[in-house]
C-alpha cells in the first residue's frame, strides 16, 4: 500500500458489483483513483466492460477495518466445534431451495 | 468458496443476449440483418456522404485515441480512454456500412476505411489533431463529445431509419466521453496553478478547430429530415461548454477559427499535414495484405 501510493499518489479503492438478478453486491477487485468520484467511473470502465453490473460501489480501501490474518484462530476457532449453531437438525423439505 | 458466494459471482456473468459486446469477434457486418433500403424520398448519394463524413469523423478520432495506447499516465486511464476509443471504432464501423448500403456498388467498411486517399476522406479537422499533452486529449475530446452528442440527439430522430438507430445507440456512449472529458478539464481547469495554465493552453490550441464544426454542410442541406444543420447545434454545444468551462474556472479562448484553405476545409476532404502520417499507419496493414483475415 505504501509502495503503490508513492508510485501513484492515488489511493486504492476497492469495487463491488450487483449484477442484473444479484440481490448483492460483490466484491471484484480494486483501483487507483484521486477521489471517490473518479474511482466510479474507473470501476465502470475495468469492471463493467462485459456488461456485468447494474450497481457499482467504490469504498476507499484505507477506510476498510479487516480482521488480521495474525487473530484468525482466537477469531474464528472457537466456532468450529460449537455444532449447535448450525440449523443440521432440522428436517427440510427436499422442495426447499438455497439451503 | 460457499455456493452462496458464488452464485453471487455467478449472477455477474449472466447471459445477456447481446453476443456483439466486442465488435471484430464472430461477426463481419455491423449492420447485418438490417433492411439496407434507402427511404423514399431520400437522397441516396447525399446520404452516402453523410454516412461517410461522420463516419470518418469517428474513424479517424479513435485512431488518434489509440495512439495514445501504452502512453497514458495510469493503467485506469489507459483502459477508459481504449474503452472510448472502440466506441468510436463502433460507431465508425455502422456508418461507414450505411454509407456503402447506401452508395449501392458494393464497397464495405473495410473498403471505406482502408482504400481511400487522404482528400476523400470528409472528417473535420478537429478529428485528426495530435493531441500534444493530456490536457490537450481532455480539451479536445470534451468538445468533440459535446458536438457530436449534440448531432446525434437530433439524428435519432432522423427519417432514415438506420441512421436513427446508430445515432441513438451512440449518444449513450457519447455522454459517457462527455462526462469523462468534462471530468477532467474540470480537475486540472480547478486544479493546482500549473494543471490550470496547462488546461488554459490547451483550449487555446483546440479552440481554433472547433468553429468548422458548426458550418453550413451543403449535404446535411440536401437531406431534409435525414440529417442535421451544423449551425443548429452551436447554442446546445456552447451552453455544456461554457458550463464545464465555468465549473473549470477557465475563460473561453480568443483566437481565429482556423482558416479553410482556398474554400475548403474537412468537409471537402482538404485536411491538415498530419493527416498523411496518421492514415498511413491506420491503412498500411490493411493495404499490404488485402483481406487478410484472422
Amino acid at each position: 500500500m505504501e509502495e503503490t501510493q508513492v508510485r501513484s499518489g492515488w489511493p486504492l479503492y476497492e469495487v463491488f458489483l450487483r449484477g442484473k438478478r444479484g440481490l448483492n453486491h460483490v466484491h471484484v477487485g480494486s483501483l487507483h483513483a484521486a477521489d471517490p468520484q473518479m474511482a466510479l467511473r474507473h470501476a465502470r470502465d475495468l469492471y463493467t466492460r462485459r456488461n456485468e453490473g447494474v450497481s457499482i460501489w467504490v469504498v476507499a480501501a484505507a477506510d476498510i477495518t479487516a480482521s488480521s490474518p495474525d487473530e484468525k484462530d482466537p477469531f474464528f476457532a472457537p466456532s468450529g466445534d460449537k455444532v449447535y449453531r448450525h440449523p443440521t437438525f432440522y428436517q427440510l423439505p427436499d422442495d426447499i431451495p438455497h439451503m | 468458496m460457499t455456493e452462496d458466494e458464488f452464485a453471487a459471482y455467478q449472477s455477474l456473468n449472466e447471459e445477456t443476449g447481446d453476443h456483439r459486446w466486442a465488435f471484430g469477434t464472430g461477426f463481419t457486418d455491423p449492420l447485418e440483418g438490417i433492411d439496407a433500403s434507402v427511404p423514399d424520398g431520400v437522397d441516396a448519394a447525399a446520404l452516402t456522404a453523410y454516412c461517410l463524413a461522420l463516419g470518418d469523423d469517428a474513424l479517424i478520432y479513435s485512431h488518434r485515441l489509440q495512439q495514445w495506447m501504452t502512453r497514458m499516465p495510469e493503467l485506469e486511464e489507459e483502459t477508459a480512454l481504449a474503452n472510448i476509443a472502440l466506441d468510436l471504432l463502433g460507431q465508425a464501423r455502422m456508418l461507414l456500412a450505411r454509407a456503402g448500403q447506401a452508395e449501392g456498388r458494393g464497397r464495405r467498411e473495410d473498403d471505406l476505411a482502408f482504400f481511400r486517399d487522404e482528400h476523400e476522406f470528409r472528417s473535420v479537422r478537429l478529428a485528426e489533431h495530435t493531441d500534444a499533452d493530456f490536457a490537450q486529449l481532455a480539451g479536445r475530446l470534451l468538445v468533440f463529445s459535446a458536438w457530436r452528442l449534440a448531432l446525434f440527439g437530433r439524428l435519432a430522430a432522423s427519417a432514415d431509419p438506420v441512421l436513427a438507430a446508430i445515432a441513438a445507440k451512440g449518444a449513450n456512449e457519447l455522454a459517457y466521453h462527455r462526462d469523462y472529458a468534462a471530468q477532467w478539464v474540470i480537475r486540472l481547469g480547478d486544479g493546482t496553478p500549473l494543471s490550470h495554465d496547462k488546461m488554459a493552453a490547451a483550449l487555446g490550441v483546440i479552440w481554433p478547430l472547433t468553429d468548422e464544426l458548426f458550418q453550413a454542410d451543403p449535404v446535411a442541406a440536401r437531406l431534409p429530415g435525414v440529417a442535421a444543420d451544423p449551425a443548429e447545434l452551436r447554442a446546445e454545444v456552447d451552453a455544456v461548454l461554457d458550463a464545464v468551462l465555468g465549473a473549470a474556472t477557465l475563460d473561453r479562448p480568443p483566437g481565429a477559427p482556423l482558416a479553410r484553405v482556398a474554400g475548403k476545409a474537412g468537409r471537402d476532404g482538404l485536411h491538415t499535414e498530419p493527416f498523411g502520417y496518421l492514415l498511413a499507419e491506420l491503412q498500411s496493414v490493411a493495404r499490404a495484405h488485402p483481406d487478410a483475415t484472422w
